[in-house]
């Protein structure tokens, strides 16, 4: 279903002035953090919690519900901004970040002040140097407005809010792994428990992790309240969410429609959206939820973007990246090349995700090369078995982090659904093979 | 070059300020010396270590963990292609390809006159506007095969005076002004803050 929801993170995008401090206090800008003021840290949390506002960087744990995981009366408490977007496909909070600077600040004080943050730490993705220079241009006027900082707009709220950054590694993007980047370390996952980061986080203390598009829901929800948030959406999905729409469409891009009632084939197909397949063609198969998630088809399409059911229905929403595949698409170069991100991108901490992604890519490389052999298929189900037992929805896990599971995502979709596909090249490969002594003995024989 | 300019290590200093631990600022500071010398060097390596008070051998571990700190020396401009799946489905690998033969180099190498490296990258968050890529971080949407080799062109012929050196990052830095500044919160401060304490019983 289409609906005229409102824009509630992009409704500044179309303004040419979206980024400076003048563009959003004319537009409303830091009235909420007035507004929090007034009403005091728990009033504000309770609205947070009312809104039931999903986490919007992949897993969609409730930020209020994650907020109150910080044990009581242990302080100090730091808020971690991950901005580091980087799951294939995701393109919305690097938009955030450039277009709507101030928004996403005025969201950080929002979550410190209801959580009693003592500091805050923004941590951008080190290859987006445009979106931390709006955010540094951004903080520098806050600072000088008295939006941030020490008594801040003249209260008793003070908060330093630190533009930190990384420097190239996907990994990093899990909470944990972000931790440890943000004390000056390889940027490798802790094991949960004990190191839940809202009990045990940063520098050893509590610790709230909340993604960049989470935290510009924020600003909107205070000023018009926890209700008028959750009266949009359906089931467990309040709100409105960003999905970034790219492959095969004919219009690639980012829209803000209402959460849990927009349906997959609305997004995919809708003229005001990505207005249907590149020249007509077929659907092959859509990713749902950036490249960890496995892959819908067809009969998936009047499902709505509703957080529970697509669970149900075995993917998930993850970040907000639908990747659109047509009938050309060859499925084992797709496989290969998602498979390959994960190989490349694994910290090398737990055994199973190291050299099982890696065994993963060589013999889905070979088979895309035409070096493959007749027991590869199984063999890629049994790697995928030993990094996640049973190559189940959700994943299990022999590793530390989602990063090794989420490589056993496409090839678990594409061998459920086009192994044929795969049974042809490697076919093809075996013929190709066999061929060659059979030439060579007729050219000899014929002197 | 390899030691932090004086003016860099103010720079370094005002940035470990804003840490409640110093070696948290080894990342931002990784980048000051690649900003300063296009890559790292073991002197400015060892000089950070010094500044944050850690061995050059855990700065070394820490920077190596991470693809964009280069050990040695790369062009002016690093040309990353992505070829990940949603640049793939749009040609990304045959602009790679197109790349390849344009500079003359696969991706890893630097051509002879030190300008160019190139890159075969993972997803660098501009899905929906494949293929794309960037030049030192500087975001090139939808191109075309002539659209790189105009891009080429343009980077030779110095006309693209919008993108930096490799390693400049933003150009516009953080400064929190001493009089505005709430100051850091280390481990250590264990007191409530002031405005949870004033709120009362209610907030924990």
């Amino acid at each position: 279903m289409i609906t005229d929801a409102p824009r509630i993170i992009t409704s500044r995008f179309d303004n040419a002035d979206s980024f400076t401090l003048a563009g959003f206090e004319a537009t409303g800008g830091y009235q909420a953090l007035r507004k929090a003021l007034s009403m005091g840290p728990e009033a504000v949390a309770d609205e947070v919690k009312t809104a039931t506002l999903l986490g919007r960087g992949g897993a969609g744990f409730p930020a209020g519900v994650k907020w109150g995981l910080a044990p009581e009366n242990v302080w100090p408490r730091y808020l971690v901004v991950n901005g580091d977007e980087s799951e294939p496909g995701t393109y919305k909070d690097r938009l955030l970040m450039e277009r709507d600077p101030h928004q996403l600040i005025e969201g950080v004080l929002l979550a410190c002040y209801a959580i009693g943050c003592g500091q805050a730490f923004l941590y951008v993705r080190g290859e987006m140097p445009l979106a931390q220079e709006r955010i540094a241009a951004a903080l520098n006027d806050a600072y000088a407005a008295g939006y941030v900082g020490k008594n801040i707009l003249g209260s008793n709220f003070s908060v330093d809010v630190v533009l930190s950054w990384g420097a190239g590694a996907y990994i990093v993007g899990e909470e944990t792994a972000l931790i440890e980047s943000l004390e000056g370390n390889r940027g490798m996952p802790r094991l949960k428990p004990p190191y839940f980061p809202a009990a045990k986080g940063l520098y050893m203390q509590p610790t709230i992790v909340n993604n960049v598009e989470t935290l510009s829901n924020l600003p909107w929800i205070i000023t018009n309240g926890g209700e008028a948030f959750a009266a949009l959406g359906a089931e467990t999905s309040r709100g409105t969410r960003m999905f970034a729409v790219s492959g095969h469409v004919k219009n690639p891009g980012v829209f803000e429609v209402e959460y849990g009632v927009t349906t997959f084939r609305d997004l995919i197909y809708a003229p005001q959206y990505a207005g249907g397949i590149l020249g007509d063609r077929a659907l092959k198969a859509y990713i749902p939820g950036g490249a960890s998630a496995p892959w819908f088809f067809e009969e998936h399409l009047d499902l709505p973007l509703e957080k529970v059911t697509v669970d149900r229905a075995g993917s998930m929403l993850g970040s907000g990246a639908v990747v659109v595949m047509d009938e050309t698409t060859d499925a084992v170069k797709a496989c290969l090349r998602i498979v390959r991100f994960f190989a490349r991108e694994s910290c090398g901490k737990c055994t199973p995700c190291r050299e099982g992604t890696t065994w993963l890519e060589n013999i889905l490389q070979r088979i895309q090369d035409g070096y493959g052999r007749p027991s590869d298929l199984d063999l890629l189900l049994d790697v995928s078995d030993n990094i996640s037992p049973g190559i189940t929805w959700p994943p299990k896990q022999t590793t530390i982090c989602p990063l090794g599971p989420s490589a056993v995502s496409p090839i678990a979709s594409a061998l459920q659904r086009f192994r044929p596909e795969f049974e042809a090249r490697i076919t093809q490969a075996e013929e190709a093979r066999h061929s060659i002594p059979v030439t060579i003995t007729k050219a000899s024989s014929h002197g | 070059m390899a030691r932090l300019s004086n003016d860099n290590v103010e720079l370094a200093r005002e940035i470990i300020g804003n840490y409640p631990r110093p070696k948290s600022a080894l990342i931002p500071l990784l980048h000051l010396a690649q900003e300063q010398d296009g890559h790292l060097t073991d002197e400015a390596m060892a000089h950070i270590g010094e500044l944050v008070g850690v061995s050059s051998a855990e700065v070394l571990g820490t920077a190596s963990f991470y693809e964009m700190f280069k050990m040695e020396t790369v062009g002016r401009y690093m040309v990353n292609i992505c070829t990940n799946i949603s640049c793939q489905l749009r040609g990304g690998e045959e602009l790679l390809a197109h790349a390849e033969k344009t500079l003359g180099i696969r991706p890893g190498q630097t051509t002879s006159d030190g300008l160019f490296t190139l890159e075969d990258v993972e997803c660098i968050a501009a899905c929906t506007e494949a293929p794309c890529l960037q030049v030192n971080y500087r975001y090139e949407h939808r191109i075309s095969n002539e659209g790189f080799d105009q891009l080429v062109d343009d980077l030779r012929a110095g006309r693209r005076s919008d993108i930096p050196s490799h390693g400049v990052l933003a150009e516009v830095r953080q400064h929190i002004p001493e009089d505005r500044r709430a100051g850091v919160v280390t481990p250590e401060d264990k007191a409530a803050p002031v405005w949870i304490a004033a709120a009362g019983e209610g907030v924990k």
